[in-house]
């Protein structure tokens, strides 16, 4: 290493670093300006040596954060000079001291150009290195030709084109027009085929700044980033320089990844399989290493998976993985990894249905909002403020007002300002509303700016049964000893208008209403005084009977403002006198304030202009934009309803309106059912149409599955795939024997049963697992996490788990790793998606070894038809024409059912209630029958209604008549075949022994072949 | 991309800086000042990443000196975190485990490093090797002027004799 030395620099610095203080200092740097000044000024008799010193030492000095505001002829002059050592220095120096705005630029233009056209590759990399770093439109203009040729050039060393492709870069940005799209695109494609991975990194910056304006002109690139994506990440032919930490370029892969999420969609199926592939390998490759460094890069290249998923968003499974992973990351001790996986959660927001799961992680977030670190802290209330809707409302306002008293003053403002946004979007009704703001007010009247309470005020004049309640919470607040102004303007407003309406409460009286706000008036500034005049006048006609003491008292305060120096205030006082002589039309002009106008809030307008405002060309942003805020419109008519709700006043805060809007995963019991009797706002307004008829036209079998012979096909395909050797008839009698040694704890039907109604618990466990399922289901989605828990202190191999799917079901579990750690729990998400109405049942093929043991057992998963069912209540009014409409078999169809284990009626209804069948009171004029209505979701068809009518003889309990109808045959024939087999067994109750309670290996079967899940079913019900 | 690199120390000296994006004197003052008092008032154990007006600064403490890099909103950070580290790294091989007076005394050799690495506001360069090759030429380069001169002043010193 050379270590050239320049002695008079070394000096200097020693001696600025010997000063004591800063005085100390300024004198030295300006001893040395003074000298460097004079020296420049004859610049003849410097030797290049000097010159280079010199400046050198004026940049020191500049870094130190003085002013220099000479010498930059000299820096640029030395650009000229003929000699590597000046050159250099001559353009280092003036790309620190020079911006791209600066004029003494254009002067070296010609030069910097000769040095790029020129033979010296030395020179070529001082003049694109300056370019590139303060490079404005001028350069641009003048050089892209010539760069772009370094580029593209078959002669140029990489250590030249590197650079030429970000000087290009930076001049694109000052001047897009600069490269030609038409051309240029197959190059730039070209260029992706480097093999040298320095200049492959420039240049895939580069395409990531031209697909951020353009996508449409490269799509020719996009199948060769996935493939240099997948060579990154497969590390093949990787030179070990360009390893980080092991990690194969982690630079590289971002920005490659960067670069696909510009693009819409990958429609080749090839290429999309393949970038899956890579992706889903990142997602589950990424283990947490001691190492910093390399948990770091593995980790950057994990989050931008992670973004690259969600862009791509149409592979659920990996989405509820992403959410899986973030969700861990939340809680991690690292911090890095805790702040990105909130702000990825925030960005993950925008993907549509991931919200529901997110929530979960509410607990976790909030707690994040008390991290001693702000910037987690700000991530996790952007989080918040993000996640945010009618369900959880109330939680998370809560939970910002109660933040906010300990919150940093830095943060304070934006959080006011969010908790009133929410507070305003998502009200479940607007006495809430009215709170929170007072409460923002209250904690925070510095940070509240005047839109908050103005927005206040508008919505208590617009709703005429928040305005007793305002103007007592208001009086509550002013009773208090300290007030904000913020708080004396809205109460003075407030009680102006509607105090009288509290006329008759105690302590309300017009003359102690006025008392109270005439207190603050020595302490409030001259804004809030012309408030408290019309207040005081506005009282004073409300006075009924008039008050005499009353009048006279306000009228000296309005005499005294007569003169007062500020404008508005005299105008008041001054109007308000005159007011008062005029008697009967006082009233007219005083009267109440009329309603005002429905409009948008000016906060989300506000909140929505500052995200516009710093909108970049990010690939997550536009998305933001494109995408429509829905939450507003629903909630526009939400607080139209809510405002209407006839609320008892001074009760409200003791009393929970009903929310009208119920959460979708509501099974609500029968207590709250009975309650709601009447209220059927939340009908689907879409019942089945007409045109659902002309199914029926088509031929179905309806006494089987239609399509019982795709179903055999299917599965012995799947269970070829599979084949593990314990689902073979002609399995080899040891592994049976084996697979018998690991007993199973706890009855494996009744846990299946278990969850068949729920969606979480333990699906199958033994000494040595634990199978743990939880389960979201929306309409004919379903999402499984499979909790796979080692309970010992040996791992589990050859570890495997296979989706036997009946042919109604889609269904992709994630890779199952082959080996489980040591007391670790692996969570494998399963997709689920249903085509179809059927009573067939998925079965999870699962095996492991433990030591020698082979342990394999078969497990049905909980992805019933209940599962796809979402509860409605339908009315009378619906009820009857739909019911008549269903004319008869096969949309609708009957049967007398014996052998139903006895219960009284409520039993049962709970019984269909718990599967989501919702019972509908009052319906069906006999006491002894049942009516319910639910959906059923598939993929095929838009939600189906059922109805399902249930004839009970309370003389033989053992036998009733069920009617059921649907718009559709199977589905008709299948939830009722479904019904009827939880009528005649209850889950809860001990089973009794199915029929052919023999193993699958000792049971023939020879009609049907062995991998079928019937016959696997069969012996499953053991 | 990324804006700027800033190198304080943790008595709020600038050791270097450099500006990818266009700000005028005043605003480059003003921002090391503001920025130097987020970041050196921030306490050990925290994230490494402080949201700064509508941008992101990374930074990293080694010793006695913040390295400092602020980028986009959506940049990705932790991969910007390890540009820091990968910067630091070829420091200390070219120094020779480096520290900050070897930074103070050698700015300039700084800032040709860091030409080496970032170009733009984007990494231009991500192998070590590369780096310090390309580094050692330009101080070759820069020995043989040197030579040179001297040969040359040398015969031109004797020729006058």
């Amino acid at each position: 290493m050379a270590m050239h030395g320049m002695r008079g620099l070394s000096v200097f610095i020693s001696e600025i670093r010997n000063c004591q203080n800063k005085e100390q200092e300024r004198l030295r740097v300006d001893k040395e300006l003074g000298n460097v000044r004079n020296r420049f000024k004859n610049e003849k008799v410097l030797t290049p040596y000097d010159k280079k010193k010199y400046v050198w030492k004026m940049l020191y000095i500049y870094m130190l954060g003085y002013d220099v505001d000479f010498g930059h002829m000299e820096a640029v002059s030395l650009i000229s000079a003929p000699k590597y050592p000046e050159k250099q220095v001559g353009y280092i120096a003036t790309s620190c001291l020079l911006n791209e705005n600066h004029d003494f630029l254009r002067l070296a233009i010609n030069t910097v150009r000769n040095d790029i056209i020129g033979r010296n590759e030395t020179f070529q990399c001082l003049a694109l290195t300056m370019v590139g770093n303060i490079g404005g439109r001028d350069f641009a203009e003048s050089l892209a030709p010539d760069v772009q040729k370094l580029l593209l050039s078959s002669s140029c060393r990489p250590l030249v084109r590197k650079k030429a492709a970000l000087c290009l870069l930076r001049l694109y940005r000052k001047n897009p027009d600069i490269v030609n799209v038409d051309g240029w695109a197959d190059r730039m494609s070209q260029l992706l085929d480097e093999r040298d991975l320095g200049v492959l990194t420039s240049s895939m910056s580069l395409l990531v700044a031209l697909v951020s304006n353009n996508h449409e002109a490269y799509w020719s690139c996009l199948p060769k980033c996935v493939k240099t994506l997948e060579r990154l990440a497969r590390n093949q032919d990787i030179p070990q320089e360009y390893t980080y930490y092991g990690i194969p370029s982690p630079w590289l892969q971002v920005k490659t990844m960067r670069a696909l999420q510009y693009f819409p969609t990958i429609e080749d199926p090839h290429t999309r399989r393949t970038l899956f592939e890579v992706l889903q390998r990142i997602l589950m490759g990424t283990d947490v290493v001691k190492n910093v460094n390399k948990n770091n890069a593995s980790h950057a290249v994990l989050f931008e998976a992670l973004a690259l998923v969600m862009h791509l968003d149409a592979e659920k499974e990996m989405m509820s993985q992403c959410v899986a992973l973030l969700g861990k990351f939340i809680a991690v001790r690292e911090p890095n990894i805790r702040y990105l996986g909130l702000e990825n959660m925030t960005r993950m927001l925008m993907v549509t249905d991931v919200q529901e799961i997110i929530k979960r992680h509410q607990a976790q977030i909030i707690t994040s909002l008390k991290d001693p670190d702000v910037s987690i802290r700000r991530r996790a209330l952007d989080l918040l403020y993000g996640m945010c809707d009618v369900t959880n409302a109330k939680d998370i306002v809560e939970e910002l007002l109660q933040y906010l008293s300990s919150a940093d003053f830095t943060m304070r403002e934006e959080l006011s300002l969010k908790a009133a946004i929410l507070a305003e979007k998502f009200a479940p009704d607007l006495s809430w509303y009215v709170d929170v703001i007072l409460q923002l007010i209250d904690k925070a009247g510095d940070f509240i700016s005047d839109d908050i309470w103005f927005r206040v005020v508008q919505f208590v004049t617009n709703n005429d049964d928040l305005q007793p309640y305002a103007a007592a919470k208001v009086k509550e607040y002013l009773d208090k000893s300290a007030v904000h102004e913020t708080m004396v303007k809205v109460s003075a407003y407030i009680l102006g208008e509607y105090s009288h309406l509290l006329a008759r409460r105690p302590g309300c009286s017009p003359k102690e209403i006025f008392n109270l706000l005439h207190e603050k008036l020595p302490t409030v500034s001259t804004t809030t005084i012309p408030i408290l005049l019309s207040a005081y006048a506005k009282i004073l006609m409300h006075t009924q009977p008039p008050d005499q003491e009353l009048q006279s008292q306000i009228w000296a305060i309005f005499n005294k403002y007569e003169s007062c120096i500020d404008a508005e205030i005299q105008q008041r006082a001054v109007e308000y006198l005159a007011l008062c002589q005029k008697g009967a039309a006082l009233m007219d002009i005083l009267a109440e304030m009329p309603k005002f106008p429905e409009r948008k809030s000016s906060l989300i307008k506000r909140a929505e202009y500052s995200e516009a405002d710093t909108a970049e060309q990010s690939a997550i942003k536009l998305r933001a934009q494109q995408q429509t805020s829905n939450a507003l419109v629903v909630t526009d008519q939400h607080s139209a309803n809510g405002a209407t709700s006839p609320v008892p006043v001074g009760q409200l805060s003791l009393v929970k309106v009903p929310s009208m809007i119920t959460t979708e995963n509501d099974t609500s019991s029968d207590h709250t059912l009975s309650q709601q009797n009447g209220a059927l706002s939340n009908v689907d307004p879409q019942p089945p149409s007409a045109d659902l008829l002309s199914d029926i036209l088509g031929p179905l079998a309806i006494e089987g599955p239609p399509d019982a012979t795709v179903q055999s096909e299917n599965n012995a395909a799947s269970g070829l795939e599979g084949g593990s050797d314990a689902i073979d008839g002609s399995a080899i009698v040891p592994v049976e024997e084996q697979t018998n040694t690991v007993q199973p704890i706890g009855n494996i039907a009744e846990r299946f049963h278990a969850l068949c109604l729920k969606d979480s618990g333990v699906l199958y466990e033994d000494p040595y697992i634990q199978v743990g399922i939880k389960a979201e289901w929306r309409g004919h989605h379903g999402r499984l996490v499979l909790f796979l828990g080692n309970k010992n202190t040996a791992p589990l191999v050859s570890v495997q788990a296979i989706i036997l799917p009946p042919a109604h079901l889609k269904m992709e579990l994630s890779l199952v790793p082959d080996t489980i750690p040591p007391r670790a729990q692996v969570q494998c998400p399963l997709e689920v998606v249903n085509l179809r109405p059927s009573r067939d049942v998925a079965v999870l093929d699962f095996s492991y070894k433990f030591g020698t043991n082979m342990v394999n057992v078969k497990l049905r998963l909980p992805a019933v038809l209940n599962k796809f069912l979402q509860p409605i209540q339908v009315s009378a009014e619906e009820f009857f024409p739909q019911w008549r409409s269903f004319s008869g078999p096969p949309l609708k169809l009957q049967e007398v059912i014996r052998g139903i284990r006895p219960m009284p009626l409520p039993e049962m209804a709970n019984l269909l209630n718990s599967f989501r069948i919702m019972i509908c009171p009052g319906l069906d004029p006999n006491p002894n029958n049942l009516v319910a209505s639910t959906t059923f979701y598939s993929d095929s068809k838009p939600a189906m209604l059922c109805l399902v009518r249930i004839e009970t003889d309370p003389a033989d309990r053992t036998q009733l008549r069920m009617t059921l109808a649907s718009g559709d045959p199977t589905l008709t024939f299948e939830l009722k075949e479904f019904i009827k087999e939880q009528l005649i067994s209850i889950p809860t109750a001990p089973r009794a022994p199915a029929p052919a309670a023999a193993p699958p290996a000792a049971q023939p079967t020879p009609q049907i072949p062995p991998n079928d899940p019937a016959a696997i079913l069969a012996g499953l019900l053991s | 991309m990324i804006h700027f690199v800033l190198l304080i120390s943790r008595q709020g000296k600038v050791r270097l800086t450099k500006w990818y994006s266009p700000y005028s004197q005043k605003e480059r003052t003003k921002v090391i000042r503001e920025l130097g008092g987020v970041i050196l008032s921030r306490g050990p154990k925290l994230c490494n990443f402080v949201d700064w007006r509508g941008f992101k600064v990374v930074y990293k403490r080694y010793a006695s000196l913040y390295f400092c890099m602020c980028i986009d909103q959506d940049d990705n950070e932790l991969e910007v975190l390890e540009i820091i580290h990968h910067f630091v790294e070829i420091l200390d091989r070219y120094f020779g485990s480096v520290c900050e007076l070897d930074l103070i005394f050698n700015f300039h050799k700084a800032y040709y490093i860091l030409d080496e690495l970032l170009l733009a506001g984007e990494l231009q360069e991500s192998s070590k090797k590369t780096v310090a090759r390309l580094i050692a030429a330009q101080d070759s380069l820069v020995e043989t002027a040197k030579e040179q001169a001297s040969s040359i002043s040398n015969i031109i010193a004797q020729a006058t004799k």
